[in-house]
């Protein structure tokens, strides 16, 4: 199975509905599939850092097995429009 | 099956690792010389807060190691980083404490001044 941008974006709606998503395919400046990701949803809301990564973990299981190099930044709405703003 | 009860033991070695040290990092390569860019982001890190005694173990001198971390965390890549025996996250985690403060908060509970 191939991993695409495509495919993680939209597991991460599906399964942990994200309202925005961005996935950037960084596997050209690595050596093996990589990617870079920005998840916006509402469910990260009043959980730590540790249990919203834990969130995409469990979601991407099967895909990070195929995944080098994986970067994740997870934010509520709120948070995501503060960093808009910035 | 001996595979069996040698992951079992690599386990609970984990679990007596992660206690020993206040700061305990896995990680591709050592501080001195990291191999993969994550890995070096800890490191870099963790060099930017004062931090220079902590225990690096390396995934890549052991495939067993490298897997075992994995299922004993329960978190799918390196680098890992434990504070206090407590699993905190890996690279991007790190990162991200670094830059809102946290860090700086949770190595004091350590007794760590940054």
């Amino acid at each position: 199975m191939a991993v695409t941008t495509d495919h993680i974006r939209d597991k991460l709606i599906k399964e942990i509905g994200a309202m925005h998503v961005e996935v950037e395919d960084t596997s050209p400046n690595r050596c093996a599939a990589s990617f870079k990701v920005l998840i916006v949803s509402t469910q990260f809301e009043g959980k730590p850092l540790l249990a919203r990564h834990r969130m995409v973990n469990t979601c991407l299981a099967e895909e990070l097995k195929e995944i080098h190099a994986f970067e994740q930044k997870t934010l509520t709405p709120e948070q995501w429009e503060k960093q808009k703003a910035q | 099956s001996a595979r069996l009860m040698c992951t079992a033991a690599l386990q609970k070695d984990l679990g007596d690792i992660v206690k020993k040290d206040k700061v305990v990092v896995f990680m591709k390569g050592t501080p001195a010389q990291p191999m993969c860019g994550f890995s070096n982001a800890v490191v870099q890190i963790l060099r930017m807060h004062g931090v220079n005694e902590y225990a690096a173990y390396n995934v890549l001198d052991d495939q067993d190691l490298r897997q075992g971390v994995k299922d004993f965390s329960n978190w799918p890549t390196i680098p890992q980083i434990f504070l206090n025996g407590e699993f905190v996250g890996g690279c991007d985690i790190l990162l991200q404490m670094h830059q809102n403060g946290d860090l700086v908060e949770e190595l004091q509970k350590l007794g760590i001044r940054s």
